[in-house]
């Protein structure tokens, strides 16, 4: 049970954007369209679940007092690799998320998931956290680029919802359309959350 | 010299790094409660910057491009990066504790601060040489100062208002930046 439980707490109950709000920037910057959203979403669960293996394995032969270095290098290589296979099998994707590929270093979620989970529990349970927290952040992300895709632009993944007639709000399009979906939705978790007793 | 005020100007108004181009937004959603905490993060960040932007750059021209090793940009930068908030982190400690107290868990996060592994990736991908590159990171970092400035002005009036509880926090301070963001885009008439 505990497996589970290691699994669908990242879906909803921790959910990494809308209950512990990690790694804003990535959610804020590419959620233009729900296929970026999608993408990077995919992308980061990538890294996620292979660093949290590798650091899994690694817990108890790397010293405690230079842990942080070592995780970044290991989420650093990932990410590297991801960069590169990105750029080779998604060229179109990897120049609209541009420069957030490399900054997937850089998301507090995988260094708080090295730290938090991966370097005490053993390696099952780490991936499973891995996945479970990927996951959830790839369904935050899409969901928000699906309300900002289809108030900015009238279309969910390209295809046309709204109608011709359609007047859309190009501001959910640009910089600050992000700010104020993302923060009217977490108001909606908000209530949700309380109606639910997740706290 | 017009083109070093280009992107003076325009890192700092026009593509503000937080409120257009959504780098460092942890510190800036963290941070911004108190308008003192965030003139000293700001400044932290500004000095961080400024040097990353130095020391990436001489890396990636005169280590990693002659020996052609450039996909190892995202780990050797990184890397530097964490040494220098290390640094700063020392020198703060030394210099001024109540800063070091007020600045707390967001010193050593700004390791992990996006804003300057992006300003470093950033110039780059552009092609500034040396000098452009110490002015792009110094101007995104008071650009990052200005946006945290005022939202923690703003966050500190609305202690004294009272706000519908689901918007409480995070939403709220989502919302605010939301239409910060869309006077800073007044800017881009400008250029």
């Amino acid at each position: 049970m505990s497996l589970m439980n290691d699994f669908s707490k990242g879906l909803v109950k921790e959910n990494p954007v809308f209950r512990l709000v990690l790694g804003m920037c990535p959610t804020l910057a590419v959620t233009g369209l729900a296929i970026n959203g999608l993408g990077m979403g995919l992308s980061t669960t990538a890294v996620l679940l292979s660093s949290n293996l590798v650091i899994s394995v690694l817990r108890k032969a790397i010293p405690e007092k230079i842990r942080i270095p070592c995780f970044i290098i290991i989420i650093a290589t990932f990410v590297t690799i991801v960069d590169m296979l990105l750029k080779a099998y998604q060229p179109a994707l990897h120049s609209q998320l541009g420069i957030f590929v490399p900054l997937i270093v850089v998301n507090c979620i995988i260094l708080g998931r090295a730290e938090a989970f991966a370097s005490k529990y053993p390696v099952v349970n780490s991936m499973v956290d891995g996945l479970g927290m990927g996951l959830g952040f790839t369904l935050s992300l899409t969901l928000l680029g699906a309300v900002r895709e289809l108030l900015g632009n009238g279309t969910i993944f390209s295809a046309n919802i709204m109608g011709a007639g359609y007047q859309p709000f190009r501001i959910f399009s640009f910089p600050p359309g992000a700010f104020i979906a993302l923060g009217l939705m977490m108001a909606g978790m908000n209530i949700l959350a309380k109606k639910f007793k997740l706290e | 010299m017009s083109n070093i005020i280009t992107i003076f100007f325009g890192a700092v108004f026009i593509n503000n790094f937080v409120l257009s181009r959504f780098l460092g937004i942890c510190p800036f959603l963290g941070v911004s409660k108190k308008v003192e905490t965030s003139i000293g993060m700001g400044m932290a960040v500004t000095f961080v910057m400024g040097m990353a932007s130095m020391v990436t750059w001489l890396l990636e021209y005169y280590v990693l491009v002659p020996n052609s090793l450039e996909y190892l940009r995202t780990i050797v930068f990184i890397l530097v990066i964490a040494s220098l908030v290390q640094f700063v982190e020392l020198v703060i400690r030394k210099v001024s504790p109540t800063l070091y107290q007020a600045l707390g868990i967001f010193l050593p996060l700004i390791t992990t601060n996006c804003a300057v592994l992006g300003v470093a990736i950033l110039n780059i991908q552009i092609g500034y040489n040396l000098f452009e590159s110490i002015v792009f990171g110094v101007a995104a970092a008071v650009g990052f100062t200005l946006a945290l400035v005022i939202m923690a002005g703003i966050r500190e009036n609305l202690e004294l208002v009272s706000i519908p509880e689901h918007f409480r926090g995070v939403s709220l301070a989502l919302i605010i930046a939301g239409i910060l963001s869309i006077a800073f885009m007044g800017f881009q008439r400008m250029m």
